[in-house]
């Protein structure tokens, strides 16, 4: 009881009280929240600020004495030698290539795949179509690239066999497009559930009605199927454009050969190789920073750009 | 979807219902197409139909062939494999790669830790994530803003790579099992998943009544909103679970030492380095690189086959887990 008259009575009082009484009688009503909350805080304040505050080593000489932020502080330097580092153009173009592709095709199959899928008309058909359609997302990287590996060799593989004695694993050309394609295979199925999620719920007589203004079945998908779901649509699309360059380290470094380096050289790859393979903690720092920020602006900008047009945005 | 169909299925029934006047007289058992369509179908509409029958029919072939063949070159002989005469059926069965595979200590351990890192793993990250998702769900705790704020902001920044491979070894967390668990422990995206559910699958009167019965928030999560949760529980869990298997950046990064490296580095040794000291002195070259893939192909079935396992039983809750989840920020 007095908790339901207790706030308004006290409003007046409550201004009254100094900051520390406020405390008290926050923390004598609300403890239990708070320490329910309390790990988590800690872990993500250990294992995500702290390698955030770490990141001042992009601007300081490694010391392997002085550990994560003792160094000599130096400014730029780290990102002069990363703009002049000859693999620069490169490895940012591979990165913009791969992920921009997979970015694209990656967000239209899903849209496609659910707008096919809630065609169906039995419903025995559709959950099997799902279920087999998922089911490729819970296959691990490591399996997947070896998947690619068996399906690509040359003159063994399904689909080797196609093109005789090349192998795409070792085009450098092919790389883009046997890494899109294998995502779009991989998670379309899980990707198109949420859009699913949104069909079903769209209001039945919409389609009676577009009906009997004549509308014929590719129309009722023109113009009922994909407004419904165009808001889910921008939030992914924005969510999304926050990994621009952040293509997953895991796919690229497994698929990556000597034969095709020279377009499967990401970012996230090279940040690896320099870093924990040669040992430049702060060369590597400062590119895992460029990283960082550009894809950090990429997610200011398409929530902005979505805000502006559309009325969807994620903050 | 159940409100929709049941509204609409008496129409087919009760002729004289002048709403649903238009509706065709056939019922068809699959009343939520009938509902969908509304009308009878045109010639046009019964060519799309086929169309996309035919599309829809390709797609999961496309799914399911590429799996499907691996399952069945697993156990034909190697030979017949590799010159394409193993399509739709095994032949010439053999279980010889898998005698290999169960044969190879490496694939045991692997797993043992694996099934280890993901078990302790899960567990630790439900421990962590349920309890805060309840207390963020809670209108009335007004710091949970800024809290939400601190959490959110780690999804579209982080420190990179070097920053924390260096904490790691800070904290003594190189090879050693913790480093599965510890730093993945809570994820905000599986946290925001179960605080929508919360907020929106637990009436407030809930509340209202357990707090005139007494209960405090530690009473009224473990006694109520715990036993009420089992959807979520079951779709954040599997979430935890298949990230902690397929985990193989964590080993890549940090650990060195073979013993503990878990089933997915393991499968990148044999599977991608190609060291799986196959075939006997007996074999040709040929042969024994067609035994080397026949293991592939196995261990690849005996890495996925429990996740497979799995995922069935809980896949009537992925929809509802994900519709919650991932739209509200």
């Amino acid at each position: 009881m007095t908790d339901i008259d207790g706030p308004a009575a006290s409003v007046p009082a409550r201004r009254r009280e100094s900051l520390p009484t406020r405390v008290r009688a926050h923390l004598s009503r609300y403890w239990q929240l708070w320490v329910m909350v309390s790990p988590a805080i800690v872990f993500v304040a250990l294992f995500s600020y702290v390698p955030m505050y770490g990141v001042q080593l992009a601007f300081r000489e490694y010391d392997i004495t002085k550990g994560l932020t003792g160094g000599e502080f130096i400014g730029l330097e780290y990102f002069r030698q990363f703009f002049r580092d000859p693999m620069f153009t490169r490895i940012l173009t591979n990165t913009l290539r791969i992920s921009l592709w997979t970015l694209v095709m990656g967000f239209i199959a899903p849209i496609i795949l659910a707008l096919l899928i809630n065609q169906i008309g039995s419903k025995r058909a559709k959950s099997m179509v799902q279920t087999i359609t998922y089911m490729p997302h819970f296959i691990s990287t490591v399996v997947m690239v070896a998947m690619i590996n068996i399906f690509l060799a040359p003159g063994t593989g399904m689909v080797g066999r196609l093109f005789g004695g090349t192998n795409l694993m070792g085009e450098a050309s092919a790389f883009t497009g046997v890494y899109w394609v294998t995502e779009v295979w991989q998670h379309a199925g899980w990707n198109c559930i949420i859009y699913l999620a949104a069909l079903s719920s769209v209001d039945l007589s919409l389609y009676e009605a577009a009906k009997l203004d004549g509308a014929g079945r590719l129309q009722l998908t023109r113009y009922v199927d994909l407004p419904a779901i165009m808001p889910t649509a921008g939030i992914l699309l924005i969510l999304n454009m926050g990994s621009v360059l952040g293509v997953g380290f895991e796919k690229v470094w497994l698929m990556q050969n000597a034969l095709n380096i020279t377009s499967s050289e990401v970012i996230s790859t090279y940040t690896y190789r320099i870093g924990i393979l040669g040992s430049q903690f702060s060369y590597s720092t400062a590119i895992g920073l460029f990283n960082s920020v550009v894809n950090f602006i990429f997610l200011v900008a398409a929530n902005a750009v979505a805000r502006r047009t559309s009325n969807t945005s994620l903050f | 979807m159940t409100h929709t169909t049941s509204s609409s299925s008496p129409a087919g029934t009760i002729p004289d219902s002048p709403a649903n006047r238009p509706a065709p007289k056939i019922t068809l058992p699959g009343c939520a197409k009938r509902t969908r369509r509304g009308f009878s179908k045109t010639p046009a509409d019964r060519l799309i139909d086929v169309v996309l029958a035919l599309i829809v029919v390709a797609i999961v072939l496309a799914v399911i062939y590429p799996v499907w063949f691996i399952v069945i070159a697993s156990f034909s002989d190697p030979t017949l494999v590799s010159t394409g005469k193993v399509t739709l059926l095994p032949r010439g069965i053999t279980f010889a790669g898998y005698a290999h595979i169960l044969a190879d200590s490496r694939i045991w351990t692997g797993y043992r830790n694996t099934l280890i890192y993901s078990f302790v793993g899960t567990a630790v990250n439900l421990v962590v994530t349920l309890p805060a998702a309840f207390a963020m769900s809670r209108r009335e705790f007004r710091p949970r803003r800024i809290i939400m704020f601190f959490f959110a902001f780690t999804m579209f920044f982080s420190g990179g790579l070097i920053p924390s491979y260096l904490l790691m070894r800070q904290l003594g967390l190189l090879n050693s099992m913790w480093v599965f668990i510890l730093p993945g422990a809570f994820s905000v995206f599986n946290m925001i998943i179960a605080r929508s559910f919360f907020e929106n699958s637990i009436p407030e009167e809930l509340r209202d009544a357990s707090q005139v019965d007494g209960l405090s928030y530690f009473g009224f999560f473990f006694r109520i909103v715990l036993p009420l949760s089992g959807a979520i529980i079951a779709v954040i869990g599997l979430y935890y679970f298949v990230g902690h298997w397929n985990d193989y950046f964590t080993g890549l990064i940090y650990i060195h030492n073979q013993e503990l490296q878990p089933l997915q580095n393991v499968l990148q040794m044999i599977l991608l380095a190609n060291q799986t000291q196959a075939g006997a002195a007996s074999m040709s070259a040929l042969q024994s690189q067609n035994f080397a893939d026949q293991i592939k192909f196995g261990v690849i079935i005996v890495s996925t086959v429990p996740l497979l396992i799995i995922y069935p039983f809980l896949q009537k809750y992925f929809n509802k887990g994900v519709m919650i989840g991932a739209v509200k920020g």
